[in-house]
């Protein structure tokens, strides 16, 4: 058998941790009257409940485990800027958590959009303004500069690939989806078909699901799922495989899977369960894409994502809803250059969040209580029309900034607005 | 498998969603196999019979007394019905069983009904002499007539159910269409709840048409839930009446009513809705197409909100008018209050028009495509029309799934859930 010790093998654990601004029930006669779109109560309890069952004690067993065990362990996140937002708002206590968290130097702060959009999918210039904003706040309140990058849902193809290469980012994340790798292994490190400088880590999805799906199900005939028999699983990938990428939720842990499933408790013993059987350490996507040389290039023309079977985007876009929806919220953007108002551009940000356009997905009327779970609305048509409604009113704000803005400024050529631009 | 079918009204004469249901369900039960004896209070002589057969209760010579003589002497009890029917004096009387050994009693009764009646067949101020004369009737019917079950389409049929089931001993069916909460709220007419919780509790079997209506049936009647089964209504497939555009003469868009105009379909809320949508969009045309006991009431109040200019009632629509009237709507409100099925939005939704349905409604339970909303929510529901009059993509979506969802509930595929329910009870006896 043969055993390539000249490599160091790596279980590249990510974390997704994202809160949405969810929207209050908001009716057409508040339209152009009540600029209000936030659902205060239920933000702040959600991120509140969030932050006490999962990101608190979550942070709490990962400090202690790279106390334990140093260099060996070392996980990566990625923490939304609408859920640092939130946290700044209503759960400070988290956000100084997760800054102790990231204080221990064994976690990597990933990149993404700053409000989980679905931007990369429409407009790339605003794909990589809000990838800028987002790097930046990342920066100022951890005092890391993110070199490694993962769009909204893991979705990529080898265009975003590119525009992610071009912003300077090594490495990027997304889905192992079984219709891009046919008989490849997820487990080996890749790179983008464009830019081969950008390097690619697929998200090992059985692995994955078996801790964010399957940890709590009674039915599954692995229950109960333990340390040990996990480590034996990452054992027994082929000698030759690379590194096992684990990106999960962060709410898997205390949320999902709430605290009675024994879900910290597994995650507790797994580092030592794994150094005990296997050769693997715990790195994070930087380190990894640092350590092993790319295998080949991975095509993919369609866009990817983590979610549903299909692994494709169409929990998001692609019915009548969500395309009218994504469209109307897009056909302001060129308008959006212009505006420097802080409380518009915080809205036309929020409002490009990708669960908005969850919400709106059909998809569920036949699978999936995971759509349900998530769903504030009783039927996509409700969120729909909430949304809107919002968004009619976000477009009656722009225009009459826009024409304040206009009639303020001399009308001089030079001056018209977009000529300076 | 021949049944005896007791209804109120059939196509083409009728005044609610009873008739139409029961001529879907007929058809579907006779695609099954199943054979129909379907009486009705008053034939007309140009009902559709392809399917069934139809009796009218106005043709049967009520000569009861003396078959119940020859053959059920012994064992079978009468109903008795006293020679003074107006007024009516409750069900628990009417019902009064006797045994027939006592002779004085059975002359009485022969001297006053051998003969044929004339029923009206239709809901009016005798209503409940025509009930109990009704239930003669099916006495008679079970006697003559050869069948395995028995099933009863709403209270009106419910004493004749039974009484059928007395005289003959075969199983019984009924079918709750509508509650007397449906239709009253809490102001329930006594005499009526009891006929409908006596043909419950005589029955084998209860059928509602929605769990909404189940639910009702055994918290307010309490009836066992073991016999209580759900089978929702179906909708048959028409041809969409052709509309050419020179129809539409207004350039607004038109939000539509349509159903009677009483306390059961929320008429009230639909105008305050209407109020809301006026207030913001006055490019909206209202129509309140129906009659019913609170027209006047919900004119005054039109006139009172000054959307009169906006809001239009029609009076009772049939036939042709009532497709013209989906034809030329954008969308379709059913606002009711407690609605055991609802059949219109279906036919709405057929017409290829968005619905806005109440949650306290049987439909609600099965079709996924349309707008639902609580029938108090003035606010949801004025939302509700807004975002259809204003977001065409949820216009999209309901006319792509729509017709696709209602080829799921046709007739023949509640005829056969029917169909067992019927071999249960028949195997039962």
């Amino acid at each position: 058998m043969l055993k390539k010790f000249d490599v160091m093998r790596s279980v590249c654990f990510f974390f997704q941790v994202h809160q949405p601004y969810r929207l209050r029930t908001y009716r057409f006669f508040d339209i152009g009257d009540n600029h209000h779109y936030y659902d205060e109560y239920l933000n702040r309890s959600i991120i509140n409940r969030v932050a006490e069952r999962c990101y608190i004690p979550m942070n709490n067993l990962l400090i202690d485990l790279i106390k334990e065990y140093g260099e060996n362990f070392k996980v990566s996140l990625s923490i939304t800027g609408t859920a640092i937002d939130q946290m700044q708002q209503y759960a400070p206590a988290a956000l100084k958590s997760f800054q102790e968290l990231v204080a221990t130097g064994n976690v990597e702060l990933l990149a993404e959009t700053y409000s989980h959009t679905l931007a990369a999918l429409k407009n790339d210039e605003e794909f990589r303004l809000q990838v800028r904003k987002h790097s930046a706040k990342i920066e100022e309140l951890f005092g890391q500069k993110p070199t490694s990058f993962l769009n909204t849902e893991m979705i990529y193809n080898d265009e975003i690939g590119a525009s992610v290469a071009d912003m300077g980012f090594k490495v990027m994340l997304t889905e192992g989806a079984k219709h891009i790798l046919g008989w490849k292994s997820p487990n080996y490190l890749y790179c983008n078909a464009i830019n081969p400088r950008l390097k690619v880590l697929l998200r090992n999805y059985r692995l994955s699901d078996d801790i964010a799906f399957r940890f709590s199900e009674r039915k599954w005939n692995e229950w109960p799922l333990t340390a040990d028999k996990y480590a034996n699983w990452i054992k027994d990938v082929g000698d030759n495989e690379e590194t096992v990428n684990i990106f999960v939720d962060y709410e898997t842990f205390g949320e999902h899977n709430w605290s009675s499933t024994g879900i910290f408790d597994f995650m507790k013993a797994l580092p030592a369960a794994i150094f005990k059987d296997t050769d693997f350490v715990f790195s994070p996507p930087s380190e990894v894409a640092n350590n092993l040389q790319p295998i080949s290039a991975i095509h993919v023309p369609q866009p990817i994502s983590w979610a549903d079977e299909e692994r494709d985007t169409t929990a998001w876009l692609g019915n009548d809803l969500q395309d009218e929806a994504f469209d109307s919220l897009y056909s302001i953007a060129e308008k959006m250059k212009h505006v420097e108002d802080p409380s518009i551009l915080r809205d036309w940000q929020y409002m490009q969040t990708s669960d908005h356009f969850y919400y709106m997905c059909t998809k569920w009327f036949t699978d999936g209580e995971v759509h349900k779970y998530f769903n504030p609305y009783p039927s996509p048509y409700e969120a729909f029309m909430n949304y809107m409604n919002i968004l009619s009113d976000l477009i009656i704000r722009v225009d009459r900034y826009l024409l304040a803005k206009e009639s303020l400024t001399p009308k001089t050529d030079a001056n018209l607005i977009g000529a300076t631009q | 498998m021949k049944v005896l079918m007791f209804g109120w009204e059939f196509p083409p004469h009728i005044t609610g969603g009873l008739g139409t249901a029961c001529f879907g369900m007929t058809q579907g039960l006779a695609k099954a196999g199943v054979e129909v004896l379907f009486v009705v209070p008053k034939a007309y002589g140009d009902e559709d019979e392809h399917a069934v057969k139809i009796v009218s209760a106005s043709k049967i010579k009520l000569n009861i007394p003396e078959t119940v003589e020859n053959k059920h002497w012994d064992k079978v009890t009468f109903i008795e019905v006293g020679s003074n029917l107006m007024p009516y004096v409750g069900p628990e009387d009417f019902t009064k069983v006797m045994e027939l050994s006592k002779a004085k009693s059975l002359a009485k009764t022969s001297s006053v009904f051998q003969e044929t009646f004339e029923f009206s067949g239709k809901y009016g101020s005798n209503l409940l002499d025509e009930v109990s004369r009704y239930a003669l009737v099916g006495a008679s019917l079970a006697e003559t007539l050869d069948f395995d079950v028995i099933h009863a389409h709403d209270w009106l049929t419910y004493p004749a159910g039974i009484a059928a089931k007395q005289i003959s001993g075969k199983p019984l069916v009924v079918h709750m269409h509508a509650t007397e909460f449906d239709r009253s709220g809490e102001n329930v007419n006594q005499q009526v709840f009891d006929i409908e919780k006596s043909g419950m509790e005589a029955a084998d079997r209860v059928i509602t048409v929605s769990n909404f209506t189940r639910k009702i049936v055994i918290d307010r009647y309490g009836i066992d839930p073991e016999k209580v089964i759900t089978v929702h209504n179906a909708v048959e497939h028409f041809t969409k009446p052709e509309m050419s555009e020179m129809d539409r003469n207004v350039d607004e868009k038109v939000v539509t009513f349509l159903g009677r105009i009483t306390y059961q379909k929320g008429p009230e809320y639909f105008i305050e809705a209407a109020y809301k949508v006026l207030k913001r969009d006055p490019n909206v045309r209202f129509v309140m197409a129906g009659t019913g006991d609170m027209m006047h009431k919900m004119i005054r109040r039109v006139a009172r909100l000054g959307i009169a200019t906006r809001f239009h009632f029609t009076g009772f629509l049939k036939g042709d008018d009532v497709d013209r009237m989906y034809a030329l709507s954008d969308v379709y409100v059913m606002p009711s209050v407690s609605e055991p099925f609802g059949i219109s939005p279906l036919e709405a939704v057929r017409s290829n028009v968005p619905v806005i349905i109440s949650r306290q409604s049987g439909v609600s339970e099965v079709l996924t495509h349309a707008i639902k909303i609580n029938f108090w929510d003035v606010d949801a529901l004025a939302d509700a029309i807004y975002g259809l009059l204003h977001y065409p993509a949820i216009n999209t979506m309901i006319e792509k799934h729509g017709p696709e969802e209602l080829k799921e509930m046709k007739w023949d595929r509640a005829a056969l859930l029917i169909k067992d329910i019927y071999l249960q009870v028949v195997k039962e006896i």
